[in-house]
C-alpha cells in the first residue's frame, strides 16, 4: 500500500501600490507606528465608503495575465463576512463567484536532472483587501490582544492553485517560481518577512489500496506559512502525520470536515487551530458600495503588452542566445529582473555571453553577497564591466589582469567610475598585454637557454614542462598573453 | 410669517433686505426648540453654540458684502445618522451613544460651504430602521399636529423639526420611505432623490443599495434649493452619479406642458384609509384641471415590493451593522467570558428589538442554504419591479400615488406587530428598489386634522421634472401653508 | 420555503449574527421572523428563472480612484472612539 501526496496552494501577494485598495492611506510596512496609516474608510467607521484603486486593479490584471489566466469581461466585489478584531467592518471586500482572473497555469521544473517541467493549474486569482494585525499576549497570562490596522485594506491578490502539486519540493518550487515571476513583472516585492507573500497549503493523501481503490484522507489547510523552508517542512510534516493518522484511524475525507492547522516553525509541527468554533458561513453577497468592473479586449491587450518577458521564457532564451549552460541561465534568472538585465547588457557589450556569465555569476554575485548589495546599487555598471571584458575578449589584457582591474574598480568611488576607468587602470598598473613580440621573443629565448632540463623533458614528451617555463616568461614580461607565450615556447623548443 | 414658520427662501429674502439677521433666526429656532421640543422630541442633540457662531459669521460676511453660499444663515437640522465632525452621531442607538465621527459627511461639507447653520441632530428609528421613531433608543418623536400620533420614520425628527418651526430645512435619509412617509405624516415636503444623486459618504449605512439622503422643507421651492446644494458627484462614493446637477430652482415656476400623470387604477393596498384615497383622487383632479392627462399605469409587481424590500434591506443591514462589535468604536459590554462572548454581549445589549430583528432576518436570508431562495430571488424580483417602472415611464411623465395607506397612526399602535408596520411601506419601497426619485407633498388633511401627503415618482435623474410637477400642484393648493397649532 | 423558525434555528442565526439573546427574545424572534418569512414566501409565485439579479439600484461600472496618497488620521483620532486602547493599539480581550 502506498500513497500520492495532493497539494494545492493559496498564495496571498501584496500588490505594490502606493495606497490601499479602497482608500488613500499608505501601504508602507510600518509596524513600529501602529494605527498611523488609517482613515475612516479602512477603520470601517460608520458612513465611510470604499472606492477602488485603479492601479491595484491594473496590477491584478497584470498578475492574472502573467499566470496565463483568462481575464473575464465582467468582475464584481463581494463581502466575505466574519468577525475578527483585525477586520473592522466585520467583512472583507473580496471576490466570490466572478473573480477578475481564472483558469491559468504556471510551469515549474520538477527535475533538475532531466529538466522535466510541469504545468501547475491555477483556478483563480482575485483581488481582496488585507486585514490588520493582531498581536497576542505570549505570556499565557491572558492579557489583552492588540490590534494594529495599518495593514488593513492593503491590496492583495489571492492565487489559488489546482491540487496539482505532488510533493513538498514541488510546492516550494511552485512558490519560488511564482515569487520570481511576480517580482519580474513588478507587481509585488514578495517580501516574505514583511508578509508581502503568504501561503496556505491544502494537503491530503490519496491512499492506494491493494484492491486498486484510492481513498482520499481528510483535507488539512495549513496556515501561517511565511518562508519557503516553512512551506516545505510543514508539508513534509503533514504528509507524515496524515499517513500515521490514516494507519491509525482509517478516516477518509468524507468522514471529517476540512481541518485548519497552523505551522509552528519553532517546534517544526502543525497544530490544530482553535477558535473556529463553527463551520464557516461567510454569507458572501455582492458589495452594494462598489461597482462592477468591465474589461475590454483592448484593455487586456494593453496590459498584456506591458508584461516583460517572463522568467521561464527568458531562461530558455539566455541558453540559446548566449550559449549558456542551463545552470548559468537559471542562476542569472533566479537573481531577478535587474540582475538578468545587467547580465544581458554586459554580454551584449563584450560580445561574449559565456565570459559575461562567468563573471556575472561568480565575481559580481560574490561581491554582491559579501557586501549585501542589490544589483541596482552595484557600483560597477554593466557598461564598465562590458568594457573590461571586451579587453579580455580582444586579448588586450589577460583574465588575471582583468580580475586585478575588477578589484580596482570595486575599490574606486562610484562617482569616479566611467567607461574610461578600465583603460586608465590598465595603464596605471601596466597590465596591457605586451604586443612587442621582439621583447617577448627575447625573454622566451633567455628562459629556454636557462632551462636545459625542462627543454629536454619537453622534448622527451613531457608536455607539462612547458607550464613552469610560461611562469618564468610571464615574470619577465608583465602583461604577456600566456597563450602566446606558450606557443612561442613550444615553437622554440620543438 | 414669523421667523420660525417662514420658508428658507422667505428668510433668505428677509436677511438680504436686512430685515432680520441669521443670528436672530437661529436664536428664534433655538428658543422654539427650548420651549416646545420637550413635547415633540425632534432633537437628539443641539449644536447651539457653534450654530450661533456660524450665524454671526454669516451676518458679518453679509454685511461686509463678501460672497455668500446658497443657504447663507439658514438653520438646517441633520438626521442623527449623518456624520458631522465633532458632533455625536448616535443613530439613536445605545451602540453609538458616545460616537463622535472625526470627519464630515459629504453633504455636511456642502452645507458648510453653502454657509448653512447646522443647528442640531434629529431623532430617528435606531439605525433608520422603522416608520415611527419608536425604535429610537432615546425618545419617540411626536407629531407636531397631534402629539399622541407618530411623526413617522425613520426620519421622524427631521420631519417634525421642519413642521414644528424648529428649523426651516432638514435632512433625512430614505431607504424604504423614511423621508416621504414622515413628510406625509407631518405635512411637509420630503424628497428622496435618485439613487446616487446625493453622496452617501458620511451617511451611516442601513441598506447601502437603497439608502439615499434627501431634503425636508416647508415647500417645494425650499426642497429644490436644498437638493441643488447637496446633489452631485462625490469621488468618495462609488455609487454617486457623475451627472450634471441642474439648478432645480431655476425653472421651478414653469409648469410642465402636456404633462402625463400616471396613476394606479386599482389600489389594492389593504387598509387604504378613505381620507387618503380621497386626497389622492382630489390631487389627480388638480392635475387634470391644470391640463394634465391622467393615464392609468400597470405596475404588475408592485405588490411584491414589500416582500422584496424586507429581504434586501435586512440582508444588507446585517452586513452593514456587523462592524458594531465593541472593538474599534461603539458600545462594549461590561461582562463577558471571552472575545466571542464580548461581541455577542455588546451587540445583544446595545441593539434594540427592531435592529436585532432585521439583523437576524438578513443573516438568515444570506446564510448558507437560504441565499438563493431569499436574497438572490429578491434581487431578481427587484429587476422585475424596476422594469415595471421603465415601461410605465414610456407612457407617463410622473406617477402619482398615496405615500402611506393611512395618516399618522398613534404612538404605540403598531409597535407589537412588526409585519403590519412593514406592510405600510407598500407605496414607498418601490422607489428605493428601482432607484428612482420620489417626493411627498402636502395634499390634504384627514378628518382628524392629520396631514396627508401625495407621492410623485419620476424616472432616474428627473428631479427637475418631479419638482416642477410638485410645484404645479402646490401653486394650486394651500396645504403646504398650513401649520400645526 | 420554511416559514416557522425553531428555537435552534433562531439560536444558530443569533450565533452567526453575534447576538446574545434572552429566552424571551428567542421566542419572540422565532414567531416574528416566521410571520415575515411567511409573507415573503409570496415571491415564490414568480418565475424568475431567466431574470438577471439586480444588486445595485442604478447600474454603473468602472468607478476608480487614482493611486494617490491622502492624509491619514492622526493615531489619536483613529483611536478616539475605541472602548479600550493603550494609546497605540486597539485592545481586545485575549483572542486565543
Amino acid at each position: 500500500m502506498d500513497y500520492t501526496v495532493i497539494i494545492g496552494l493559496e498564495v496571498h501577494v501584496q500588490l505594490q501600490t502606493r495606497t490601499k485598495l479602497f482608500c488613500g492611506c499608505s501601504t508602507r510596512f510600518n509596524p513600529d507606528h501602529p494605527n498611523t496609516q488609517t482613515c475612516p474608510v479602512c477603520l470601517g467607521l460608520p458612513g465611510a465608503l470604499p472606492v477602488l484603486n485603479r492601479e491595484a486593479f491594473h496590477l491584478g490584471m497584470k498578475t492574472g495575465l502573467a499566470i496565463n489566466c483568462e481575464i473575464p469581461s465582467f468582475t464584481k466585489w463581494d463581502r466575505k463576512q466574519y468577525y475578527y478584531p483585525d477586520l473592522p467592518k466585520a467583512y472583507q471586500i473580496s471576490q466570490y463567484d466572478l473573480p477578475m482572473s481564472q483558469n491559468g497555469w504556471l510551469e515549474i521544473e520538477i527535475d533538475p536532472e532531466t529538466r522535466e517541467t510541469k504545468k501547475v493549474g491555477i483556478i483563480r486569482a482575485h483581488l481582496e483587501e488585507d486585514a490588520g494585525k493582531n498581536s497576542h499576549d505570549e505570556s499565557g497570562r491572558g492579557h489583552d490582544s492588540k490590534v494594529d490596522l495599518n495593514r488593513c485594506g492593503t491590496p492583495l491578490v489571492e492565487i489559488v492553485s489546482e491540487p496539482d502539486l505532488r510533493s513538498a519540493q514541488e510546492a516550494r518550487k511552485y512558490l519560488e517560481e511564482l515569487k520570481l515571476l511576480l517580482t519580474y513583472i513588478d507587481v509585488s516585492d514578495c517580501n516574505m518577512q514583511e508578509g508581502s507573500l503568504r501561503c496556505d497549503a491544502n494537503v491530503n493523501l490519496h491512499i492506494h489500496q491493494e484492491n486498486g481503490e484510492t481513498i482520499p484522507t481528510p483535507i488539512v489547510e495549513i496556515k501561517n506559512l511565511n518562508s519557503f523552508r516553512g512551506v516545505e517542512q510543514a508539508i513534509e510534516f503533514e504528509v507524515k502525520r496524515q499517513w500515521e493518522a490514516w494507519q491509525e484511524t482509517k478516516l477518509s475525507l468524507h468522514d471529517v470536515p476540512k481541518e485548519t492547522r497552523g505551522w509552528d516553525a519553532d517546534r517544526g509541527i502543525t497544530l490544530e487551530q482553535r477558535g473556529k468554533e463553527e463551520a464557516a458561513d461567510y454569507r458572501y453577497f455582492p458589495d452594494p458600495d462598489l461597482a462592477p468592473v468591465t474589461v475590454t479586449d483592448a484593455e487586456r491587450e494593453k496590459v498584456s503588452s506591458e508584461l516583460c518577458e517572463r522568467p521561464a521564457l527568458r531562461r530558455n532564451r539566455l541558453e540559446s542566445e548566449y550559449e549558456l549552460s542551463a545552470y548559468d541561465a537559471a542562476v542569472i534568472i533566479d537573481q531577478g529582473l535587474a540582475f538578468a538585465d545587467y547580465f544581458e547588457q554586459v554580454a551584449k557589450g563584450c560580445q561574449n555571453g559565456k565570459q559575461a556569465a562567468n563573471w556575472v555569476t561568480q565575481d559580481v554575485l560574490r561581491e554582491l553577497k559579501e557586501k549585501g548589495l542589490e544589483i541596482s546599487s552595484f557600483t560597477i555598471k554593466p557598461e564598465i564591466l562590458a568594457a573590461l571584458l571586451e579587453k579580455v575578449e580582444r586579448s588586450e589584457i589577460t583574465t588575471k589582469s582583468a580580475r586585478t582591474v575588477f578589484q580596482e574598480l570595486i575599490n574606486s568611488e562610484e562617482s569616479e567610475l566611467n567607461a574610461a576607468s578600465v583603460q586608465s587602470i590598465i595603464e596605471d598598473k601596466g597590465l596591457a598585454m605586451v604586443s612587442d613580440t621582439g621583447a617577448l621573443e627575447a625573454a622566451v629565448q633567455a628562459v629556454v637557454a636557462k632551462n636545459e632540463k625542462a627543454v629536454a623533458d619537453f622534448q622527451s614528451g613531457k608536455q607539462a614542462a612547458v607550464g613552469a617555463l610560461i611562469g618564468q616568461v610571464m615574470r619577465e614580461v608583465k602583461g604577456a598573453d600566456p597563450k602566446v607565450v606558450r606557443e612561442l615556447l613550444i615553437e622554440k623548443m620543438s | 410669517m414669523s421667523n420660525t414658520s417662514a420658508t428658507a427662501s422667505e428668510l433668505l429674502a428677509k436677511m438680504n433686505s436686512g430685515e432680520v439677521s441669521s443670528e436672530e433666526i437661529t436664536a428664534a429656532c433655538l428658543e422654539e426648540i427650548a420651549r416646545r421640543d420637550n413635547s415633540i422630541n425632534a432633537f437628539l442633540s443641539l449644536q447651539a453654540e457653534t450654530a450661533l457662531e456660524t450665524a454671526r459669521e454669516v451676518d458679518r460676511k453679509r454685511k461686509a458684502g463678501e460672497p455668500l453660499g446658497k443657504l447663507a444663515g439658514i438653520p438646517v437640522a441633520l438626521k442623527d445618522n449623518i456624520c458631522a465632525k465633532g458632533a455625536t452621531t448616535t443613530c439613536a442607538s445605545k451602540m453609538l451613544e458616545a460616537f463622535t465621527p472625526p470627519y464630515d459627511a459629504h453633504i455636511v461639507e456642502q452645507l458648510r460651504a453653502a454657509d448653512a447653520v447646522l443647528i442640531g441632530k434629529t431623532n430617528l428609528d435606531e439605525f433608520a430602521m422603522g416608520s415611527s421613531t419608536e425604535n429610537s433608543a432615546f425618545k419617540t418623536t411626536a407629531n407636531p399636529w397631534n402629539t399622541k400620533c407618530a411623526a413617522g420614520g425613520s426620519s421622524g425628527g427631521s420631519a417634525a423639526a421642519v413642521a414644528a418651526g424648529f428649523a426651516p430645512l432638514s435632512l433625512g435619509s430614505d431607504t424604504g420611505g423614511s423621508i416621504r412617509q414622515p413628510a406625509s405624516f407631518c405635512g411637509v415636503v420630503g424628497l428622496k432623490p435618485t439613487y446616487g444623486r446625493v453622496s452617501r459618504y458620511g451617511l451611516v449605512a442601513f441598506a447601502s443599495s437603497l439608502d439615499q439622503i434627501g431634503p425636508f422643507a416647508r415647500d417645494v421651492t425650499d426642497a429644490a434649493l436644498l437638493l441643488e446644494t447637496i446633489a452631485g458627484k462625490d469621488q468618495r462614493d462609488t455609487t454617486s452619479l457623475d451627472a450634471d446637477v441642474p439648478s432645480y430652482t431655476k425653472n421651478l415656476e414653469q409648469p410642465l406642458e402636456n404633462l402625463k400623470v400616471g396613476y394606479i387604477e386599482h389600489l389594492h393596498a389593504e387598509g387604504l384609509h378613505e381620507d387618503v384615497k380621497a386626497a389622492t383622487q382630489q390631487a389627480l383632479e388638480v392635475y387634470k384641471s391644470l391640463g394634465a392627462e391622467l393615464i392609468p399605469v400597470e405596475l404588475p409587481h408592485a405588490k411584491y415590493c414589500v416582500a422584496t424590500y424586507y429581504i434586501i434591506a435586512p440582508s444588507e443591514a446585517s452586513s452593514n451593522l456587523a462592524r458594531y462589535d465593541g472593538v474599534h468604536y461603539g458600545y462594549r459590554a461590561k461582562q463577558f467570558d471571552n472575545m466571542i462572548d464580548m461581541y455577542a454581549a455588546s451587540r445583544g445589549e446595545a441593539f434594540g428589538d427592531e435592529v436585532k430583528r432585521r439583523i437576524m432576518l438578513g443573516t438568515y436570508a444570506l446564510s448558507s442554504g437560504y441565499y438563493d431562495a431569499y436574497y438572490l430571488k429578491a434581487l431578481k424580483v427587484r429587476r422585475l419591479i424596476r422594469n415595471d417602472f421603465e415601461q410605465a415611464f414610456q407612457k407617463v411623465d410622473i406617477i402619482a400615488s398615496p405615500v402611506t395607506p393611512t395618516p399618522a397612526f398613534e404612538i404605540g399602535e403598531l409597535v407589537d406587530d412588526p409585519l403590519a408596520m412593514y406592510l405600510a411601506d407598500i407605496f414607498t419601497t418601490s422607489a428605493n428598489l428601482s432607484g428612482i426619485p420620489g417626493v411627498s407633498v402636502p395634499a390634504g388633511m384627514s378628518q382628524n386634522k392629520l396631514p396627508i401627503g401625495l407621492q410623485l415618482l419620476a424616472p432616474p435623474l428627473e428631479e427637475e421634472r418631479l419638482l416642477r410637477a410638485a410645484r404645479m400642484f402646490e401653486r394650486e393648493t394651500d396645504w403646504h401653508r398650513q401649520r400645526p397649532e | 420555503m420554511s416559514t416557522q423558525l425553531t428555537q435552534d434555528e433562531v439560536l444558530k442565526v443569533a450565533s452567526l449574527s453575534r447576538l446574545k439573546l434572552s429566552e424571551t427574545e428567542v421566542t419572540a424572534l422565532g414567531e416574528q421572523m416566521g410571520s415575515v418569512l411567511k409573507y415573503i414566501a409570496m415571491l415564490d409565485e414568480l418565475d424568475t428563472t431567466d431574470i438577471e439579479p439586480m444588486a445595485h439600484a442604478i447600474e454603473i461600472s468602472n468607478v476608480f480612484r487614482d493611486d494617490q496618497l491622502q492624509e491619514s488620521l492622526p493615531r489619536e483620532q483613529a483611536l478616539s472612539n475605541a472602548p479600550q486602547t493603550d494609546g497605540k493599539y486597539f485592545l481586545v480581550p485575549a483572542i486565543l
